[in-house]
């Protein structure tokens, strides 16, 4: 990747090397693939997925290593928008898209289409607002563009402190990730998966910075993509018998509509279903007194069996009960895992919501109030999207403005491919699940259901709660995740395909850390330790400085992370909202109002923070214990909006703030004004302004 | 720097495509998103109407929005001589 050459030769030539490299990797899964008809085994095959693509990540790492600070901050200014597009897809797309999003959609239906339009939607506002403007004004990070448009380093600083709130929080969320799927596909400890994954996100950002990271994200989102989308064309095959179930799956969403009719009216499954409320309630209670509840179980299983015997009950419902009877532990700290897993029963109480329907609700009030957290989530989400510092900054890297437009336009393209297939490939499973799971006798389940069941209970659990032996819809408690690490298996794939799609699931993990870890390292030391305190220090000491600064970081995340934070979603979220309230306001006002001036500007991004932060403060409850606030959530919530959108106050109220500020202050001086003018034009006569930092 | 009518005309483009390309992102999330249960008595292709526009339709107005865009703009630029030029 010499300087010399020409952007053409240059497009070529990249275009070549990935085409190898994708042939190549499918042949990797090809020859995987004939390793295992010859006997392979399951955890070699993790093994062989797991150190080939981290190993292919490190190299590129190492091709790619640089000491300049053009190269190191923004990847030499030439990256192909086609290949930024690439890059951009797998910067965006983490563990919660990837492995998280079909399962979302099947357990809340309509309502999880919020993210799915959120998260590509966003992309309108990045193109129409941010990104031409941003590369025009060319220099490294998002507090760059902060300093230099409202004077100074408070603005700037306010920038670096909302760039790392929002991306820590989200890095955390896929470091998590790693963990989870290296220790699931190797059987490595969770906490040495977390570190091997770790070595594979460092290896690259370390030596190369964001152009190391840019060739290993395309390489990344290749990998992807395949992973994602081969288990779910053979699925559509198999349901619809067209390879594009992206678009045929409208009848198998019919006949999911009608088996949820057929299966709500089903006078078995309302048994179970007030059999699952009891067990729940009965799990739920439990840890009070665990020896109790433990013997007071066997008891009830004794007393069915009993009763089974005198009323002549027919055999499969005695040895069921036997089973059960049989299995039930003696030792307290044995049953609180099986109480544990019963408590997701809770949800089966209720018949399945229909798949298709808008806004649940169980009046009109709360039907409305459904339908505003829609759309708050789906505001939030695209707002966020059009603020979080990881994906703008990728914008800095193009050749010039014109492809800074067309790599918006490829980014949203591969971005897409994925999430309209999620909706889908959630269909799809849900057909599986309620016309075959449902209804099979517990002694012959789907060989998927039967291995993954075993595996992990908190994927799969399945209770014969009436001992009919056999199985119903509210007997079935299912995590999410499964249906994205299940579908090779639902499809009837071979194993290796499995591989593949944890390899994807790492992938989508690991090229959205090192972005984020990128900015966050960025930030402290270009923006703190270049720009702030030491104005006169060298390129190479530059660059060190930010290595160091990447290695602390990524081991403090990694910290973080081994305490196992809860709620994914809600802490994405949380990032998404923080993002919109403090930059968009302040970034777009900026470029398309010259009368923003810095005062404006800072009160405007600590208001639109400060108010997002004190709605999550107020409404979320683990905020909400950490601050002893002790009234209830409805007290405190304006319009009955959830925690997780509460940028819809952040960012309307900061809009607000920057332009009765300004009008309050003095206009910004001519120079600024000759700023915005020059970032709006891609080339202007006459303009002797310089901005792009090289 | 002191900008010509042919600049601020410019600008002024700029602006209108943003704002019209901007309503219409505005229908396709906020005002179909509204209306969703509406929407979904219709059929289309199979689907309910609302649940086809949210898991794809639009997804699918999004891409074209950003399309156009950036062939507008990148046409614009040259109509207007503030183009970049080609790369070398």
């Amino acid at each position: 990747m010499s300087q010399a050459i020409t952007h053409s030769a240059f497009f070529s030539q990249l275009k070549k090397y990935y085409l190898i490299y994708a042939g190549g990797f499918i042949s990797f899964v090809l020859a995987l693939a004939v390793a295992e008809q010859m006997g392979l085994s399951r955890q070699w095959i993790g093994y062989c997925f797991l150190f080939a693509t981290i190993g292919l990540y490190a190299m590129i790492g190492i091709m790619s290593r640089t000491v300049d600070a053009t190269e190191y901050y923004v990847a030499g200014r030439r990256v192909p928008a086609f290949f930024n597009g690439m890059a951009t897809g797998a910067d965006w797309m983490s563990a919660a898209s990837f492995i998280g999003m079909a399962g979302t959609l099947y357990l809340s239906g309509f309502d999880g289409l919020a993210f799915v339009m959120g998260w590509t939607g966003g992309y309108c506002l990045v193109a129409l607002f941010l990104a031409p403007y941003l590369r025009k004004f060319g220099q490294f990070t998002i507090p760059d563009f902060l300093g230099a448009r409202y004077g100074g380093n408070i603005a700037r600083s306010i920038g670096i402190f909302a760039a790392i709130l929002c991306s820590f929080t989200y890095v955390v969320a896929q470091i998590y990730g790693v963990g989870i799927i290296t220790s699931k596909f190797t059987g490595l400890e969770f906490g040495v998966g977390v570190f091997v994954g770790l070595g594979g996100i460092l290896v690259c950002s370390f030596l190369g910075g964001m152009r190391a990271v840019t060739w290993t994200q395309v390489a990344q989102y290749i990998i992807l993509i395949i992973a994602y989308l081969t288990p779910v064309v053979w699925l559509g095959v198999k349901h619809t018998g067209i390879p594009v179930p992206q678009l045929a799956y409208g009848p198998v969403l019919q006949k999911v509509s009608d088996l949820e009719k057929k299966i709500t009216a089903d006078p078995t499954e309302k048994e179970v279903r007030v059999l699952a409320k009891a067990a729940a309630a009965e799990a739920a209670a439990a840890p009070k007194d665990l020896a109790k509840a433990t013997a007071a179980r066997r008891a009830t299983l004794e007393a069915e069996l009993a009763k089974a015997k005198a009323s002549n009950a027919p055999d499969y419902v005695v040895k069921s009960i036997e089973n059960a009877l049989n299995a039930w532990p003696t030792d307290p700290g044995k049953a609180g895992v099986f109480f544990a897993a019963r408590k997701g029963l809770a949800a089966n109480a209720n018949p399945p919501r229909p798949h298709a329907q808008p806004f649940p609700g169980k009046d009109e009030a709360a039907q409305d109030i459904a339908r505003r957290n829609f759309l708050g989530i789906v505001f939030c989400m695209m707002f966020g999207t059009a603020a979080l510092p990881h994906i703008l900054m990728r914008y800095y890297t193009t050749p010039n403005v014109r492809q800074a437009r067309q790599s918006v336009f490829w980014s949203l393209f591969f971005i897409f491919l994925l999430y309209f297939t999620a909706p889908c490939l959630a269909v799809l499973a849900k057909y599986d699940v309620y016309s075959h799971l449902v209804g099979s006798k517990f002694s012959e389940l789907p060989a998927w259901a039967a291995a993954w069941r075993v595996v992990d209970p908190a994927l799969l659990t399945i209770t014969d709660l009436n001992f009919d032996g056999i199985v119903q819809l509210a007997e079935i408690v299912l995590g999410g995740d499964i249906i994205v690490l299940a579908t090779p298996e639902i499809a009837g794939l071979p194993y290796v395909v499995s591989g593949l799609v944890a390899a994807g699931g790492l992938a989508a993990a690991l090229s959205t850390a090192d972005g984020l870890l990128l900015t966050i390292a960025n930030a402290l030391s270009h923006d703190l330790y270049y720009k702030m305190i030491d104005p006169n220090a060298s390129t190479a000491r530059r660059v060190t400085v930010s290595k160091i600064l990447l290695v602390v970081v990524a081991l403090t995340a990694a910290w973080v992370t081994s305490f196992k934070p809860g709620n994914i979603l809600f802490l994405v979220g949380a990032a998404f909202s923080l993002a919109a309230s403090s930059f968009f306001p302040a970034l777009v006002m900026g470029i398309f109002w010259k009368r923003a001036n810095k005062w404006g500007a800072i009160v405007g991004m600590l208001a639109g923070l400060g108010v997002c932060w004190y709605y999550m403060c107020v409404t979320y409850p683990f905020l909400r214990d950490l601050f002893g606030i002790t009234a209830p959530i409805a007290s405190y919530q304006w319009f009955g909006m959830n925690a997780i959108s509460a940028g819809v106050f952040g960012l309307p109220i900061g809009l607000l703030t920057i332009f009765v500020v300004s009008l309050l202050t003095p206009a910004p001086d001519k120079e600024t004004q000759d700023l915005v003018e020059h970032v709006r034009y891609p080339n202007l006569a006459g303009d002797t302004l310089k901005t792009e930092a090289a | 720097m002191e900008l010509t009518e042919r600049h601020r005309e410019y600008w002024r483009k700029n602006l209108i495509i943003t704002a019209v390309l901007l309503l219409v992102w505005f229908i396709a999330t906020f005002i179909e998103g509204w209306y969703a249960r509406e929407l979904n008595s219709i059929t289309f292709l199979g689907f309910p109407l609302g649940f086809y526009m949210s898991a794809q339709g639009s997804l699918i107005i999004y891409v074209l929005v950003i399309g156009f865009y950036a062939w507008y703009m990148n046409k614009l630029d040259q109509e207007y001589g503030v183009d970049e030029g080609e790369l070398e």
